[in-house]
């Protein structure tokens, strides 16, 4: 039996100093998806790291073994003074818990910011990263089309991506209680990524007219420049800038604070005091976090704009809700699908796939030779049910002998993809499905689809 | 009739003060508006009785701690008043209304001990005087309210954790601003007020002599002091924010031990007049 495992540490169990030591450990010394071969106990795997989660998705025949040793390797590889107690920080689900959470995650209902339409992109450069590497099979190959596909259910089917209040939303609301007015500040950008864009969209929308964007790579300062009719600055001018600017939105991926206490504490005269807002959404943290001990100067992170975001996470409560649903639903088509990888769904979907052909085959011809006696209908019965017969004799032979081996899932996967049954089994009547798996587990989740169709 | 009037003043203080913590509360403006007016219907009164009193003793009312208190109270509701107008800024109202009513009773608790009549109070020079300190010092209060305030809103956005008032209080740069108007106005105004009185006391009428050790000159002059630091520093270093709301409420302090401790606890050449 092939276990769907998921461990992570995300915004809510793990503060930010502990995430960013596993995601910088992780990108240094332990690149996760090129220690597979040295996990014995895992056979597919799949590493997302983002601001607000590191997570470990992978399928394995023993549970324990393979959860102590992928936990084994991140202790290993984190510092000391975190390893004794980082288990309490991390969730680990199994199976249909695993999807679930997949599903909710990649519909962003999981994120810091519900709705934010980050995390999509993110899953999917994880999963590209996965499939370079080969490190991704079956099974997770197919949980993750699915959970595209459900995350872009979820987007276009709720209002939950539009209704998002996104971080730089908050932080733009922080900004106008430092501020007040905003249309005569002046903004930096620090790298540019998704979130500094969607950041930058805010604060123009709140009447920011001078806005300044600073890129390691030009190319993409300078695209985003124009986006925003703003003007780029280089990189390694970002602290002799300060002095003119108002609020700092750092997004960089570096694995070093760029903006240091005593950068900034030198220039505050400069700048006559005038207050300082920055606002750091990269993880690891690009401000120093001791930056906000100086007079007029205000540091946020992300888990610091959590607490804003708090204020008016209600409204979307409802729409979350509705996504939720959607979600249920879709784990137990997923869960279905799985069900199906065994041997004997795939050759009764095989069977009923060519009866099905030779029946409307048959049918066809038999209507166009209206003058054929009983007898010679019989026989053309007999032939085509024998054609069928013989024709699926050794792929099913084939099947029922891998049905012992490893490498089942595979052959299972191809013979349905040859053949493509998988639409088939995707849509497989429910009572059927009952009926071809017998188990009660299915029946159970049969009734929570019936329920949720209801 | 004076007291009649006083009374209902005080009333209507009480009354604003209260409208001004429910808008404190809730973001209502009918109720800020009406605790607007009813302050102003208090001011009237206020104004009214004062100006009956000095009608009656021929000179400006603020012969004793408590007339000069409850002057000044008058002083620092009218301020406000005009401020509103001016600036925009309601909030502030809840911090004011609270303080004017402090003074208004702690007006009717102090001594009222009645000088004679005459003599030196009787000259143009004392109400241009006594008006335009009292003015400077409603000014610092409201600078003083404006502080508080700072430092309430700024700890909650340093701190990251917003309590109930974070909504209600204005933003910091707003409240730097105010402070640095009531400042940049009420400075000048308290070194017109002086010059008057060092000057008034240089004449040949009163004490022959622009300075003498008296209690009340040295704290005037430390709190003036004090204010003259915050704005050199504010003008030269650009001291704004945490540092400036600090200076604005030590100021208003060294005021209010200029008028009332002084007043109350020392002698000296004024306690002449107020005792």
């Amino acid at each position: 039996m092939c276990h769907i495992i998921l461990l992570g540490m995300n915004h809510k169990t793990a503060p930010v100093a502990i995430r960013e030591q596993l995601a910088a450990a992780c990108k240094q010394e332990l690149e996760p998806l090129r220690m597979l071969p040295h996990l014995e106990y895992v056979d597919e795997l799949l590493f997302l790291s983002t601001c607000n989660r590191v997570e470990f998705l992978f399928t394995c025949t023993q549970v324990h073994e393979a959860i102590q040793q992928v936990t084994a390797l991140l202790k290993a590889h984190l510092g000391s003074p975190v390893t004794s107690h980082v288990e309490s920080y991390f969730y680990v689900y199994q199976n249909l818990e695993a999807v679930t959470h997949l599903f909710r995650v990649a519909a962003s209902l999981d994120s810091m910011v519900v709705g934010e339409p980050q995390i999509l992109g993110q899953l999917k450069t994880a999963y590209r990263d996965a499939t370079e590497c080969r490190t991704v099979k079956v099974i997770l190959n197919r949980l993750l089309h699915k959970t595209f596909s459900v995350a872009k259910r979820v987007r276009s089917e709720t209002c939950i991506g539009s209704c998002a209040v996104s971080i730089s939303y908050a932080a733009v609301e922080l900004a106008r209680k430092i501020f007040g007015e905003l249309d005569d500040k002046k903004v930096l950008l620090i790298g540019a990524g998704e979130m500094a864009e969607l950041a930058a969209e805010h604060l123009l929308a709140q009447g920011v007219r001078n806005m300044a964007v600073a890129n390691r790579t030009l190319e993409r300062a300078v695209q985003l420049a124009q986006r925003f009719k703003a003007e780029t600055i280089r990189f390694d001018h970002i602290h002799d800038v300060l002095k003119e600017m108002d609020i700092v939105l750092t997004s960089t991926g570096s694995p070093e604070p760029i903006l240091k206490y005593q950068d900034i504490k030198s220039r505050m005269r400069q700048r006559r005091n005038r207050p300082l807002f920055f606002i750091d959404i990269a993880v690891p943290r690009d401000v120093e976090p001791r930056v906000n001990e100086i007079d007029n100067v205000y540091l946020y992170d992300i888990d610091d704009l959590q607490g804003v975001i708090e204020l008016n996470r209600e409204e979307r409560k409802r729409e979350a809700e509705r996504a939720e649903h959607i979600i249920a639903e879709e784990t137990l088509r997923f869960q279905e699908w799985l069900g199906t990888l065994d041997v004997v769904p795939t050759i009764i979907a095989l069977r009923e796939k060519a009866e099905t052909i030779r029946r409307s085959e048959l049918q066809k011809t038999l209507s166009r030779f209206t003058h054929l006696g009983e007898k010679e209908r019989l026989a053309l019965e007999t032939l085509t049910q024998a054609i069928v017969k013989k024709m699926l004799h050794d792929p099913i032979l084939f099947l029922k002998k891998k049905g012992e081996r490893k490498s089942r899932q595979f052959c299972v996967d191809y013979v349905q993809q040859i053949f493509n049954l998988s639409d088939r089994m995707d849509g497989l009547d429910i009572d059927s499905c009952t009926l071809t798996h017998g188990s009660t587990n299915v029946k159970d989740s049969t009734n929570l689809l019936k329920s949720i169709k209801k | 009739m004076e007291s009649v009037f006083l009374v209902i003043a005080t009333l209507c203080y009480c009354i604003g003060t209260v409208g001004y913590l429910i808008y404190l509360l809730r973001d209502w403006t009918p109720i800020h508006w009406a605790s607007w007016g009813i302050l102003l219907g208090g001011a009237l009164f206020h104004a009214a009785a004062i100006l009956l009193r000095s009608m009656e003793l021929h000179q400006l009312a603020v012969t004793s701690s408590q007339e000069a208190l409850s002057f000044f109270a008058l002083m620092l509701v009218t301020t406000y008043l005009v401020i509103q107008i001016r600036l925009q800024l309601r909030i502030l109202g809840s911090f004011v209304a609270p303080l004017a009513v402090l003074f208004m009773f702690l007006s009717s608790l102090l001594p009222a001990h009645i000088i004679p009549k005459g003599g030196i109070f009787q000259s143009g020079w004392v109400i241009f005087h006594v008006t335009t300190l009292f003015f400077a010092n409603a000014l610092f209060a409201l600078a003083f309210s404006a502080g508080v305030m700072y430092l309430l809103q700024e700890r909650q956005i340093k701190r990251k954790n917003f309590g109930y008032l974070y909504e209600r209080l204005p933003s910091l740069e707003r409240l730097d601003k105010i402070n640095y108007y009531c400042l940049t106005t009420g400075f000048p105004l308290m070194t017109a007020g002086l010059i008057t009185g060092f000057a008034y006391a240089s004449s040949s009428t009163v004490w022959r002599s622009p300075w003498s050790w008296d209690p009340k000159e040295i704290f005037a002059l430390i709190t003036w002091i004090i204010y003259a630091v915050s704005l050199h520093e504010r003008l030269t270093v650009g001291w704004r924010g945490r540092k400036a709301a600090w200076m604005a409420i030590l100021g208003f302090l060294a005021v209010l031990i200029t008028f009332l401790g002084v007043n109350l606890f020392l002698k000296g050449h004024h306690t002449t007049f107020i005792r």
